[in-house]
């Protein structure tokens, strides 16, 4: 396959009469979106606002971080299933505003939605805060119940994300950057001699709000399976997930999922990226298992030699990156593991729920654990109180000064699993 | 500007008594530098003197610690001094748990820096890495020019209330704390260098060693179920409305105990989940479903237990990390044996 990303630099949007991308500036007709999304009978009330890199603002609680992004030619359309129609996606010229994305808030589904702050110290803690944000703070009819809402929200996001995406339909990007993959058959022929190296992709689908969507479908219960990097990129998994806000994936984590861009940047240079497996995260330790062991024998069947191995969330999530880091060992396929810790606030505590002695090679993104304390700012999206209750959070976390005290696993993002930030742990 | 003022331990061998046969000295004052002391001295310069030394013998101290601290500690506070070094100790057991001791006690009373030095394998080093900056040294008295220089860096650092880096950079025993520090690269660009290197078996490092897990073995069978009194206990943040006492919906910082003896159900109008790791629409539908209140009563009118136990323990185990689980886990046992019960459902989520 081989996609073409056109990219338009986002610095600035700006509320207008009109929607339109001129120069650099999104220009959101608030009118228009809001009758476009207002067409799902479950929203009573939308409105948006903006947040812009340095401002003193702070959005919270957030659900989902989207890019927005529109296909222009090669077949489907973004967010395939849920926007797009139903078909293959990862082909072809897609447009994607970089430097921008879309962060649903409003009223809080449940206790998993996290924090951007766009200066001040809990700025440093994800990239979300040097971008422009647009911001639909959505309200659902009455009684909705927590599942609908959920994906109410989620639904709405995406939709905002293909409506500012389109606006670059007719215009020419100011870069490209065109990505290939091979047919598994022609890979050793093409690059004889470098290290074949998969990606295994551990999504979760736990149910009960724990979901993950490719193509539409909650891959809860499927058996893994393989995808093309670049079907990633065009938006194919949409995260319906309300893990911790530091690390849950969330849908603009999926569409630059760095592990794909890097394997994809260097393949045929010094490895040969030999594809995707997206493998489960279940609650249940039979399900772990089998897809553990199918998920290695997927990738010895491709000759794999090497894989990463990326979790996302938490406490049993560390059985199944375990269970796939022993049995990818078994197979003879050495594995780099992505996760995060759980220190405590001293950082003195044992970090993982799991462990397992082939976890030789491990990427740490930090200790969720640790606490500080982030200033007031003039200007809140959402509704600061909802600070006390969500992971991370408690009950004098707002401090009498307006500041907020948390764990940075409120921080959405903070400690992405997919190896998206900087931050990592050092023993001291 | 005046020096800051040193005192430093040695034992009676390098605090020049005697050796094995002199290991019973009783805690001396000499009011200058002895032996490794002159090196500190000189090393520390115009900024700060060994005021004073105090010598102990390594079975004396071993065999009556508190009464060796308590004197110890007393002499250290006559000299009022700015900062304590100890040993440095190497591989010397005893003389290693002294001066770990003595620079654990000092600090945490006297509130002042200190610095010492052991081979990491000594039981000292083990015992005391976490609250005392202990600079590695070698396994014997031939690494002690190397290690001076590297304690006294260490100590004017401290005295001068400068930030102290990492291991590696100061020379300290892992103190066994995780901080997060930022780097050049992304997490995902990391780790595909990391993979890189191990196919091509070059050497890397690892950013997180696996843990070693404490592992508890479970307690024998109950021998008379119909006669025992059991308890419930869940970490899945199962409270009364309201959240009493505020457990946090995740890294709770406490658990709760609540009154259950006139209660055969949970119902959604009393009870509530706190927890933020799971999707709470069905525990607030029915608070049983996490904790099986409603399953124990029934069990125990069918007399299959003794009887269930008139309060239930909860906390949220979401990122809570292991030591305050632990904790919690070790209050709620004590005042479970207080209170004569055999056993526990403990359910999780």
């Amino acid at each position: 396959m081989k996609l073409t990303l056109g990219k338009f630099h986002v610095r600035d949007i700006q509320f207008s009469d009109k929607s339109y991308f001129h120069e650099g500036v999104l220009h959101i007709c608030k009118k228009e979106l809001a009758a476009h999304l207002l067409q799902d009978s479950r929203i009573k009330e939308i409105d948006f606002d903006i947040a812009r890199p340095g401002e003193s603002t702070r959005i919270v609680p957030v659900k989902d971080i989207i890019q927005p992004r529109y296909k222009v030619s090669g077949g489907g359309q973004v967010f395939p299933g849920f926007v797009g129609e139903l078909d293959t996606v990862g082909q072809g010229v897609t447009h994607s505003l970089e430097g921008c994305c879309v962060a649903t808030t409003g009223q809080i589904v449940a206790f998993q939605e996290g924090i951007i702050d766009m200066s001040g110290p809990g700025a440093k803690y994800n990239s979300f805060s040097r971008m422009c944000i647009l911001a639909p703070l959505i309200t659902p009819v009455d009684n909705i119940g927590k599942h609908a809402h959920e994906e109410t929200v989620r639904i709405a996001g995406l939709k905002t994300a293909a409506y500012l995406g389109e606006m670059t339909k007719d215009l020419v990007p100011e870069e490209t950057e065109t990505f290939k993959t091979d047919p598994i058959s022609d890979l050793s022929k093409l690059y004889p001699g470098l290290p074949r190296v998969v990606y295994t992709y551990m999504i979760q689908c736990q149910g009960l709000m724990h979901d993950t969507y490719v193509y539409g479908l909650n891959v809860k219960g499927i058996l893994p399976t393989m995808i093309e990097p670049t079907e990633v990129l065009d938006g194919a998994i949409v995260s319906g997930n309300c893990a911790s806000p530091g690390h849950k994936n969330t849908s603009l984590h999926h569409m630059q999922n760095p592990v794909i861009l890097n394997l994809l940047r260097r393949h045929g240079k010094d490895l040969c990226f030999a594809g995707v497996i997206i493998t489960i995260e279940s609650a249940l330790l039979a399900d772990k298992k089998r897809s553990a062991f199918y998920a290695s024998n997927l990738a010895r069947l491709i000759g794999a030699e090497g894989a990463i191995i990326t979790e996302e969330g938490g406490g049993n999530p560390e059985t199944d990156l375990m269970l796939n880091c022993k049995y990818f060992e078994a197979n003879g396929i050495k594995t780099v593991l992505i996760t995060d810790e759980y220190a405590g606030r001293d950082g003195a505590s044992q970090g993982l729920a799991d462990v397992t002695p082939e976890a030789d090679a491990v990427i740490t993104n930090g200790n969720g654990n640790e606490y500080i304390t982030l200033p007031k700012m003039d200007k809140i999206i959402g509704k600061l109180e909802n600070v006390k209750i969500i992971t991370g959070g408690n009950a004098s976390s707002i401090g009498e000064d307006g500041s907020v005290s948390v764990e940075i696993a409120a921080i959405m993002g903070s400690l992405c699993e997919l190896g998206y930030e900087k931050m990592t742990t050092r023993l001291r | 500007m005046e020096k800051k003022r040193i005192v430093h331990y040695l034992n009676q061998f390098y605090g020049q008594i005697g050796g094995e046969d002199k290991a019973d000295q009783i805690p001396i004052i000499r009011k200058q530098p002895v032996g490794p002391g002159i090196v500190f001295g000189n090393l520390l310069g115009t900024e700060a003197e060994i005021v004073a030394t105090i010598i102990c013998g390594d079975s004396y101290f071993a065999e009556n610690q508190d009464a060796a601290m308590a004197t110890i500690l007393q002499i250290v506070d006559g000299f009022k001094p700015d900062g304590l070094i100890a040993g440095p100790a190497f591989n010397a057991g005893r003389y290693g748990l002294a001066c770990g001791a003595v620079g654990e006690t000092v600090r945490r009373e006297l509130k002042i820096p200190v610095v010492t030095g052991m081979y990491p394998e000594n039981p000292g080093a083990e015992m005391y890495h976490k609250p005392v900056y202990i600079i590695k040294t070698g396994i014997n008295a031939a690494s002690m020019r190397k290690t001076v220089p590297i304690m006294t860096a260490l100590m004017k650092k401290l005295l001068n209330g400068e930030k102290i880096g990492f291991p590696e950079e100061e020379g300290y025993i892992p103190q066994g704390y995780r901080v997060n520090v930022w780097m050049d690269k992304s997490g995902a660009d990391r780790g595909v260098d990391m993979l890189l290197k191990k196919l091509k078996d070059e050497p890397f490092t690892t950013e997180l060693p696996m843990p070693v897990f404490d592992r508890v073995n479970p307690a024998g069978a109950i021998e008379d179920i119909k006669a025992a009194k059991i308890a419930l206990i869940t970490s899945g943040g199962i409270v009364p409305k309201g959240n009493p006492d505020r457990i946090e919906s995740a890294n709770a910082s406490r658990y709760g105990k609540y009154d259950i003896h006139k209660i055969d159900d949970l119902t959604s109008e009393e009870f509530i989940t706190v927890h933020g790791g799971y999707d709470p629409v069905y525990a607030l539908e029915d608070p049983d479903r996490v904790l099986p209140l409603d399953a124990m009563r029934i069990l125990e009118k069918e007399k299959a237990i003794g009887s269930l136990f008139n309060y239930f323990y909860a906390t949220v185990g979401n990122t809570t990390s292991v030591s305050n689980s632990k904790k919690y886990g070790e209050a709620i046992a004590r005042d479970m044996l207080e209170n004569g019960i055999q056993g526990a459902i403990l359910t999780s989520t």
